[in-house]
Order: C-alpha cells, then sequence, then structure tokens
C-alpha cells in the first residue's frame, strides 16, 4: 500500500514535469513493434522489421525499439501489445488483421500510448490508428506482365485467405492481365494461411501440374519462388523482393515499404503532432515499391514501367470501369473509379476468373 | 551396443523430491552458458526469464490466465493416462467444445437472459465430452488405436472451426474479415476480482484439480483408474470394467478441454476466430506428465509452463533475444525436468554384443 502510494506520488511528480514536454512533443520515443511471423519470414513480417530498422537509422537516438516476433492471435497477443504498453513504449505498431480486437482492448487502458494497426478497421479510441497499403496496385501491373510473357495463357494464384485486401489483389491482377490477353485464364488455390512454406510449396507444385507457367502469390514465404524456379517456371515475389530465391525465375515483386510511414508516425510523436488516422497508401506515396522488372523482354519492361509511372501519378487507377462482376453484371460504368469504401469490402470477383469466392 | 531403461527397484525417495530442484539447477546452468555464448548477462536474461513476470500485479494475473486452459485441459488428461487410455485430441476437444459453448452467443445474438453463461459453460462441456466419445467408442467396440483416432479428430475440428467462421458464423459487420461477432456482455465470463483480468476459466482450473484430487486419491474409481491403468486384466479380474473406463476417461477429459475452450473464448478473446488456441491441447500434454499426472501437480506444472511465456516475451523484450532463444530455453527446462525424473526412476544399462545382431554388414 505505501509502495502503491510513494509510485504514485513518483508518477504524479513525473507527470507534472512531462506533461508540457509531451504537448510540445518528445526528446525520445520508444517504438514497438509486434509481428505475426517470425522476422526472417522474407516476407510480411521482415518488411514490417526492415521498416523498423530503417526508422531506427533515419532517427538515430532520438528512437529506441524492441520488437515482439511469432505473436499468436488472440489472448496471447493482448498480453503482448500490454507488456508493450507498460514497458514504456509510446506508440506500438501491431502489424497483423488479428490484432484488431486486442489493439484496441488495451489501447482503452493506456490513454497516453499510441496505437498503430496494420490492416484493420477498428479505431474505437483516439489513440488508435489504422495502416495499410494500396497492393492492388502493384498486382495490376504484375497481372499485364503476366499477360504479356505467359504462352500458356494462364497464371496460378495462391491465396491465403478470401478478405477483401486478397480479393482486390486477384481482381486486379485479372484485370491487368485482361487489358493485354481479354481471354487470359487464372487458377486460384486457397491456403487458409499467410505463412507455411510446405502447404505454399504444395499449391505451387498443384498449379504447375494444371499447366500455368507463371505464379503468383498473396502468402509470405518463397517457397512459390522457389517451386517455380525447379521447374522453369516464372513468378512474381511478395512482400520482398525474392530475387536471391529465383535469379531466374522473379519477374519483379511488389514490395511492401513501410519505413517511410514508420518514420513519419513516429516522428509525429516526436514532435507531439500526432492524430488518429486511417492511412491507405500505394505507390504515389511510396509505400507500395517494385522490384526491378527482370528475366522479361524490353518491351514488356517499358509497357510495366509506364503503367507504374501512370497508377503512381494517379492518371490511372486499376478499378475503372467498365468492368463487370463475374455473373456478367455490370459493377463500374464506363469511366466510373471504385471508392476506397468500395473496395474495403470487396467481396465478388470480377468477369473472367474460373473460380468460386469462398463464402 | 544398445541402451537399455531398467526401472529402479528401490528408488530414493530423497531424490524424487528433489529431482525438479536439481532439474531447476541444471536448465540455469545451460541457461548461463546459452546465454553468455549469445553474448547477453545471465543475470539479467534470467532474471527477465523467472522473477520479472513474477514482480507486477498485472503479469500474475496474465499467468493465470495463460495457465487455466493448460490446468483444466492436463488434469483431464491424467484420469486419461492414468487409466492408460492415450487421449492425443485434446486440441480437437478444446475446440469443439469453444464452438458447442459459442452456438447461443453467436446465433442467437442478443439474447438477454442470465442463463446465457451457465448454459454456453454446459454446452461447451457436452460438445467436448461428445466429441471425445468418437475416439472412445471407437476404441471399445472396434479397438482402434485412440493415438492415432483422437489426433486426427483434431484436424478435423480446426478445418470446421475454420470453415464456420468464414462461413456461416462470420460477422455480418465485419467486412467479410473470419471471424464471428464479439460476445455481448452477459456472455462473456467474468472476472473473479474486479481489479485483475483473471477470469472464472482459472477458477474452474482450480476446482477440476481439487475434485480429481480427492477422486483420484480417497475414492474407489479413483482405484479403479489406477488398477485398470497399470493391468486392465487384474483390474478384470476386481470386477472393474475397461470398456467403461475409456468412456469415463475420455468423457471427463473432453468435458474439461470442452470448459477451458470456452473459458478461453468468452473470457480471453470475446468472439471465435480461425485460431483459438496456440496449441493449447498439445502443451498440456507436457504440463500432465510434468505434474507427474497428479491433479495438484498439474496446478503447479501449468504456472511453471505459463511463466515460461511469459518469461520468453519479457527476455525478448528488455534484453533482446529472438523468439527461437527463448522456445530453445524452454525445451531446455522441460528436457532436465523429464530427464532427472527418468534418471531417478530407471537405471540405464548399455548392453553389448546384444543377441540381435544387425540385419546389414
Amino acid at each position: 500500500m505505501k509502495k502503491t502510494l510513494l509510485l504514485l506520488a513518483a508518477a504524479t511528480a513525473l507527470a507534472g514535469i512531462s506533461a508540457p514536454a509531451s504537448a510540445a512533443g518528445m526528446d525520445k520515443v520508444k517504438a514497438c513493434f509486434i509481428y505475426v511471423g517470425p522476422v526472417g519470414d522474407f516476407g510480411w513480417s521482415y518488411q514490417h522489421d526492415q521498416g523498423r530498422l530503417y526508422a531506427e537509422e533515419k532517427l538515430g537516438d532520438k528512437l529506441e525499439t524492441a520488437y515482439l516476433e511469432s505473436v499468436p492471435e488472440g489472448a496471447d497477443s493482448e498480453r503482448a501489445i500490454e507488456r508493450f504498453a507498460r514497458s514504456g513504449c509510446n506508440i506500438i505498431f501491431t502489424t497483423s488483421f488479428g490484432y484488431m480486437d486486442p489493439t484496441n482492448k488495451v489501447a482503452k487502458d493506456f490513454p497516453d500510448v499510441k496505437f498503430e494497426h496494420a490492416t484493420g478497421y477498428k479505431t474505437d479510441h483516439p489513440n488508435v490508428a489504422t495502416y495499410d497499403s494500396k497492393f492492388f496496385q502493384g498486382r495490376y501491373v504484375i497481372g499485364q506482365i503476366a499477360a504479356k510473357v505467359s504462352e500458356a495463357g494462364m497464371a496460378g494464384y495462391i491465396a491465403s485467405f478470401p478478405i477483401p485486401e486478397v480479393v482486390q489483389g486477384i481482381n486486379s491482377f485479372m484485370l491487368g492481365a485482361q487489358s493485354i490477353n481479354p481471354d487470359f485464364k487464372l487458377k486460384v488455390v486457397w491456403v487458409n494461411t499467410w505463412f507455411d512454406p510446405g502447404k505454399e510449396a504444395d499449391a505451387a507444385k498443384a498449379l504447375l501440374d494444371q499447366g500455368v507457367d507463371i505464379l503468383t502469390q498473396h502468402t509470405d514465404s518463397t517457397a512459390p519462388m522457389q517451386v517455380a524456379a525447379e521447374r522453369g517456371a516464372h513468378a512474381f515475389g511478395q512482400a520482398s523482393d525474392m530475387i536471391a530465391f529465383g535469379p531466374e525465375t522473379q519477374l519483379t515483386s511488389i514490395i511492401d515499404d513501410w519505413g517511410p510511414y514508420y518514420v513519419e508516425r513516429i516522428s509525429a510523436v516526436l514532435d507531439g503532432t500526432w492524430e488518429q488516422s486511417r492511412t491507405w497508401a500505394g505507390m504515389a506515396e511510396g509505400h507500395v515499391v517494385m522490384a526491378p522488372y527482370t528475366n522479361m523482354p524490353d518491351d514488356v519492361k517499358a509497357m510495366a514501367e509506364e503503367t507504374q509511372a501512370k497508377i503512381t501519378s494517379g492518371e490511372f487507377h486499376p478499378f475503372t470501369g467498365p468492368i463487370m462482376k463475374q455473373d456478367g453484371s455490370e459493377w463500374l460504368a464506363d469511366g466510373v473509379v471504385a471508392e476506397d469504401g468500395e473496395l474495403a469490402g470487396l467481396n465478388f470477383y470480377v468477369k473472367g476468373i474460373d473460380d468460386q469466392l469462398p463464402q | 551396443m544398445r541402451i537399455e531403461l531398467k526401472k529402479r527397484e528401490n528408488m530414493s525417495a530423497l531424490f524424487s523430491v528433489l529431482s525438479p530442484f536439481i532439474a531447476l539447477g541444471l536448465t540455469l546452468i545451460a541457461g548461463v552458458i546459452l546465454f553468455v555464448s549469445l553474448g547477453k548477462d545471465p543475470v539479467s536474461a534470467l532474471y527477465s526469464f523467472f522473477i520479472e513476470p513474477l514482480t507486477e500485479v498485472w503479469s500474475l494475473h496474465e499467468l493465470a490466465i495463460k495457465a487455466a486452459p493448460l490446468i483444466l485441459i492436463a488434469v483431464g488428461l491424467s484420469v486419461c493416462y492414468r487409466s492408460n487410455n492415450w487421449n492425443i485430441g485434446a486440441e480437437g476437444q478444446f475446440i469443439i467444445g469453444a464452438m458447442a459453448g459459442s452456438v447461443l452467443p453467436v446465433v442467437f445474438h442478443g439474447w438477454e437472459s442470465p442463463l446465457m453463461l451457465p448454459l454456453m459453460l454446459i454446452c461447451a462441456m457436452i460438445g467436448g465430452a461428445a466429441y471425445a466419445a468418437i475416439p472412445a467408442f471407437l476404441k471399445a467396440r472396434l479397438n482402434t488405436n485412440e493415438i492415432l483416432t483422437s489426433l486426427m479428430l483434431v484436424y478435423v475440428a480446426q478445418l470446421l472451426l475454420d470453415w464456420t467462421v468464414r462461413g456461416p458464423w462470420r460477422n455480418p459487420e465485419g467486412f467479410n474479415f473470419p471471424e464471428t461477432r464479439n460476445f455481448a456482455d452477459n456472455a462473456i465470463l467474468p472476472r473473479i476480482i474486479e481489479t485483475g483480468k483473471t477470469h472464472w476459466g482459472f477458477g474452474f482450473a482450480l476446482i477440476a484439480a481439487l475434485v480429481l484430487w480427492f477422486i483420484m486419491r480417497r475414492t474407489l474409481k479413483g482405484f479403479e483408474i489406477s488398477v485398470l491403468g497399470q493391468s486392465a486384466r487384474a483390474g478384470r479380474f476386481a470386477g472393474f470394467s475397461d470398456k467403461k473406463m475409456v468412456y469415463f476417461a475420455f468423457l471427463i477429459s473432453g468435458a474439461l478441454a470442452g470448459l477451458a475452450g470456452i473459458s478461453e473464448v468468452s473470457g480471453a478473446i470475446g468472439q471465435l476466430r480461425p485460431v483459438i488456441s496456440p496449441g493449447y491441447g498439445f502443451t498440456a500434454i507436457i504440463v500432465a506428465f510434468l505434474g507427474r499426472l497428479n491433479p495438484l501437480g498439474i496446478v503447479a506444472a501449468g504456472l511453471i509452463l505459463a511463466l515460461t511465456y511469459l518469461g520468453g516475451e519479457a527476455a525478448q523484450i528488455s534484453i533482446g533475444i529472438t523468439d527461437k532463444v527463448t522456445r530453445l530455453f524452454q525445451g531446455l527446462l522441460l528436457f532436465f525436468v523429464l530427464g532427472c525424473d527418468t534418471l531417478i526412476h530407471y537405471r540405464i544399462r548399455l548392453v553389448f554384443g546384444s543377441a540381435q545382431k544387425g540385419s546389414a554388414t
């Protein structure tokens, strides 16, 4: 009891000193990160960790970081987030969709700590922000490349979970491919995991056995790239540049670059200007980056670069009408661009995809 | 040459008691070597592993929350293993129990009744027990190997949960993300004390441990469990039915695993998700043996294992070691505990020039 009182007194004293300072900013920030996979997955968690290291490099001794890897979604993640909140972190990045409710629950009890949740939609408290990237922009470019490079006129897609982000990717890829070859075929395999090299490799083999000669994935391991390399097919990397795993195989890769966002948000805490926000940024902001275009003819490379430039400048949006839904009904009329809110809940395929969306 | 384990005829009572402490000592020594070779300060590493989680009240609550499902499942498994029924499928019974218990809060969302929570708990226990009854039936009736059937049913349960959460039970307002609605307040398992997070799941675990300890130690049923476990034939002469025991053991452990499932979902998570357990049903097997199949020992073992999880996180943050090292360290602890126990109960003999020569030259 005595100890508690003492602590309370100390806390008030500290608050008294630091309160004016926090309005004007802070001298040093502790930023903490929670990853769903191992930092060595060379995919999603790896890229978030690269972002953390980038922020450390940019902000120098004004920033201290800590991270927890392979934190299971559920009760464990709530404890991990709370531990960070109690251990003096000023801003906590929770980098998987499944951390959404735990993040909001902990945020309620720690109003002075800032919480940033990746890929979710709940911001129940003023100290919670969300962030995500428009990966579908990159998917359109690789769809076009696939249609140019594929001899079979058919690509294989290794998909994780039928959530809007993944459905956006499949649709965008197909729209890109159809812009080159209207009869392009796409085979989709759902593996129901973000990271499982064994399952991803099996899916890759099954797709190649069905005659596709290009693979793309919305999962995090390098296994599909390696299978494609063994079989002499082509593939697109995911999340990070996977060229080391398929020097003759990778056409390009959609890279998640979280570094600039982390620097921006941590700097905002340093300046005392952090505010709740919902960020959904893409190529223009440098959050979605394409790895060098390799293993393809020069004209295909030129086309890809042109599309990338148009998307970056905002001249072109992958979801621009006319677009039909899978059942043939109209989704977007000629010239109409899909709104972000609509894309955020996307749960249907566009015309031409020969797969039943798991519902 | 081969190595033989031979049961010691007179086992040292002293060492039997000391065994866990010797194991702890060896773990500490191995830990020091491990952390020094990684260039970390071993004292602060061991401090964050074993002491830091115990120094704060919130952390003690987290310890109880983490230990609750492990203890609850493991005490049920101890009945199985003592009676020679090898239920490996507690993970599946945990999941099915959680699903059965979630029917009311998910499908009948908005049903305001004080009966909600009691019914959820009962449904979960019935669900878990019914799922455990499948391998029990197959074993009692067809003499199938329960290790295989119960294990395979885990995967069935995992896929069923996955499908249900993505399909029929998906939150209609959840942007197609695979999770159910959040449970309403009357479907949330209350906290034991208002000031901390520990929910009633931990209470259930302690009650279950005490009750089963009493049954095993003080009742005829307990005697029946150990007799049938040691020799089914002797048990039959005593008039015990080994078939009934198969059902008894599986139903008890299934019901407790189901109760653990709904406690975790309703007390800690608040909704169903595609994955609700980081492998509690399998970790509980370790907990059961670490507690020497004694329900009270299991309470201690569950708390110790939970401590290593919390300590592992603390060490990752405070001294910056990776997740892999903390798991390695956990493995070391289990290795020494089981190793010490084995060496105290058994003698190692090297047998040279055995009768069985390898067929290949």
